[in-house]
């Protein structure tokens, strides 16, 4: 049996940690970003209002989320699509698998879509005998390691040149090189084949459009592009809480996406789909289908509290930002979305009981809040997470003292008494081994206490 | 699986019985639909005709992509004959139209026209696409194409060198504007594919380094006439 999610971390994280060239590497890799994001927040007239817009778009989608789901449905049939429901993964896959066996397919091309990460769609196709093949760079060398993507936006980014060479050269027999672009172009000849080839196109959903219909996909690089154009059958997979209410939003949240997540005014390709080739259009599929998964969005979704987490639209600014990301990267949190949102979510849609601990994989700095552009919550939701994990799965010594504490602090005398017991207990307890924060104390000494206390000194100020 | 459709929006509609609070805003945001309300706020469109050129100038040369200005068709012909003999085409690749069809003539490559289908591998092997499109965005530097009036889905990304034609008045300010006008023309029946390109396909992938040509055209050109 696996370890636990929770032990499994603290190692991980721990061995990161220690990893000192690669946290510089990160760190390096991420500076550029910083850059160029600066200078497009900088064109934008007003950037903080553009995130109160781009907030309220997503608000008010999710908050009507039966509503817009029923009108896409019913735009994206009228468009000529099949639209699917899925309640959990299991559901999703089949009917994916489905629709490859009814097609009589063969070979399977994939544009980036973490929801069918999520969903591990590519074990569930390749156990049926279906080639699958990821064909955006990163996710197509994270395939090749049969390793999952470390960065639910920049799959690879903890990958030094010489490594991708050498895993180049291994399955693909090319020769070594140290050039990123010569890399890119390896790819980019061994891709160009398949794309061909393929009978499906499978693709993820940036946002889907209530109002019209459409299915719309953010990429920089073409290979969605190539995916969606070239495949006989094509098969986007969409987490439900993807619908937005009208096609002008996206003239607010395509340009926020961009600018949070990579620093760029647009990303390069943004295509809106609706259903499959038209009569008298030159190419494109014969069949559109769209699969809107649950998967626990839904339980989500019944928590007001933390509803806007539901808000979020994969841009990675949070993870670009995280101090605690920057230290750990993104396998150890052993989840699909990584980061500051992925810690929020993940306990939501895969239990607190396991997933509580990446709650407390944050410094509580707030950068993750400051960087989301829809304004989600997302540093108080880690401490909503904590205590709701005290409620509902504390054992009693944590439930005592937090009960004592709260009962404590709502007394300023017993409070200020306390106070004066801890300032007396510290020169000792500083002394005594206490095995109980042996792991956090490796690192740490406990405070010495400040002369005067902060109460006197704010009775002087206020006096 | 209408009883996962109905199982998913009787769990949305139980959900949805509690509120959620509204998000906290920076100010008090004026009421009306956030493209309407947030377009003051995102990057500028030019104010006139003058300023949305120079924008869309700017723009597209940040983006590595080439922008010709000529006066007429016959100078844009001139232009892609020039490209065509610089880069030794062979075979260009284009959809029928008044705009891509005049241009086109007289090239000193084989033209091929892709509207009745066409064979995929013969596209791969050409050596670039010439569409038009259906407007450019001087905010963000894009152009809009689509499956209906561009050449359909592949044209546009399949051959290694995209090559634009568009008329001067088809620059407009931002991307609502681009997608006011996408609705005026098409009406109800949108095309199956409408799509925003924002310079040459690009990754940066690998060590967060930005190399061009990743899967779609390494090189794009756009030819304004007017």
């Amino acid at each position: 049996m696996s370890p636990a999610p929770r032990d499994r971390f603290l190692e991980d994280a721990a061995a990161a940690t220690a990893d000192d060239p690669q946290r510089g590497f990160l760190r390096g890799a991420l500076g550029g970003y910083y850059a160029s994001r600066d200078v497009q927040k900088a064109r934008y007239r007003d950037w903080e209002k553009a995130r109160d817009a781009a907030a309220l778009a997503k608000w008010t989608a999710v908050n009507r989320l039966d509503r817009n789901l029923a009108r896409f449905e019913e735009a994206f049939v009228r468009n000529g699509g099949v639209v699917h429901w899925a309640r959990d993964a299991a559901e999703a896959r089949a009917i994916i698998l489905g629709i490859c066996r009814e097609a009589g397919a063969r070979s399977v091309i994939k544009s980036k879509c973490m929801t069918t990460e999520e969903i591990h769609l590519n074990d569930a196709l390749e156990a049926e005998g279906f080639g699958v093949v990821e064909s955006d760079l990163g996710e197509f060398i994270q395939q090749l390691r049969k390793e999952p993507p470390f960065h639910f936006v920049f799959p690879c980014m903890h990958l030094r040149r010489d490594a991708i060479s050498e895993l180049f050269g291994k399955h693909l027999g090319t020769p070594p090189t140290d050039s990123p672009e010569e890399l890119t172009m390896i790819a980019r000849r061994h891709l160009r084949d398949l794309y061909l080839r393929a009978d499906i196109g499978i693709s993820g959903a940036n946002f889907l459009v209530a109002e019209t219909g459409q299915v719309s996909i953010t990429e920089n690089e073409g290979n969605a592009r190539l995916t969606c154009a070239l495949p006989r059958v094509h098969i986007a997979l969409a987490g439900i809480e993807k619908v937005i209410e009208r096609l002008d939003d996206l003239a607010v949240l395509l340009p926020m996406l961009a600018t949070a997540g990579a620093g760029q005014p647009m990303t390069c390709y943004n295509t809106l789909y609706a259903g499959p080739r038209r009569a008298g259009e030159a190419d494109g599929p014969e069949a559109f289908h769209v699969v809107l998964l649950d998967n626990r969005r839904t339980a989500l979704l019944a928590d007001p509290e933390q509803r806007d987490a539901l808000h979020c639209i994969r841009c990675g600014a949070c993870l670009n930002v995280c101090p605690i990301f920057k230290n750990i990267g993104g396998f150890a949190y052993g989840t699909t979305y990584q980061g500051p949102i992925g810690s929020v979510i993940t306990p939501h849609l895969r239990g607190l009981r396991n997933w509580n601990h990446l709650s407390g994989a944050s410094s509580l700095c707030g950068a993750c809040t400051e960087a989301c552009p829809v304004r989600i919550d997302l540093h108080h939701h880690l401490l909503r997470n904590r205590r709701n994990a005290v409620r509902a799965h504390g054992g009693w010594a944590d439930r005592l003292f937090h009960r004592a504490f709260g009962w404590v602090i709502a007394r300023p005398r017993l409070f200020s008494l306390g106070g004066r017991l801890f300032r007396a207990a510290l020169p000792v307890l500083r002394r005594l081994p206490l095995p109980y924060l042996r792991p956090w104390l490796r690192t740490r000494t406990l405070p010495e206490a400040a002369e005067p206390s902060f109460r006197q000194q704010a009775k002087e100020v206020l006096r | 699986m209408s009883a996962a459709r109905e199982t998913i929006l009787g769990r949305i509609a139980e959900a949805l019985r509690l509120a959620a609070p509204r998000p906290h805003l920076s100010s008090d945001v004026p009421a009306g639909t956030p493209a309407k309300v947030g377009k003051a706020w995102l990057p500028e469109g030019g104010d006139d005709e003058e300023g949305r050129l120079a924008l869309l100038e700017a723009n597209l040369g940040k983006l590595r992509a080439s922008l010709v200005r000529v006066p007429d068709a016959p100078a844009a012909a001139a232009a892609l004959a020039r490209l065509a003999a610089e880069r030794g085409w062979k075979r260009l690749a284009l959809h029928r139209g008044e705009l891509t069809e005049t241009v086109a003539r007289g090239l000193p490559c084989e033209t091929w026209c892709v509207d009745d289908g066409f064979d995929k591998d013969r596209l791969e092997a050409c050596d670039a696409g010439l569409t038009a499109c259906e407007s450019l965005v001087a905010q963000t530097g894009s152009l809009l194409v689509s499956s209906a009036s561009n050449g359909g889905r592949a044209l546009s990304i399949l051959p290694h060198v995209h090559v634009v034609v568009a008329r001067r008045q088809q620059v407009l300010p931002d991307l609502e504007a681009a997608l006011a006008d996408a609705r005026a023309r098409h009406g109800g029946a949108l095309p199956s594919m409408l799509g925003f390109i924002t310079g040459p396909s690009r990754t940066g992938d690998i060590e967060r380094i930005l190399v061009l040509g990743a899967h779609g055209p390494k090189e794009l050109h756009v030819i304004l006439i007017g």
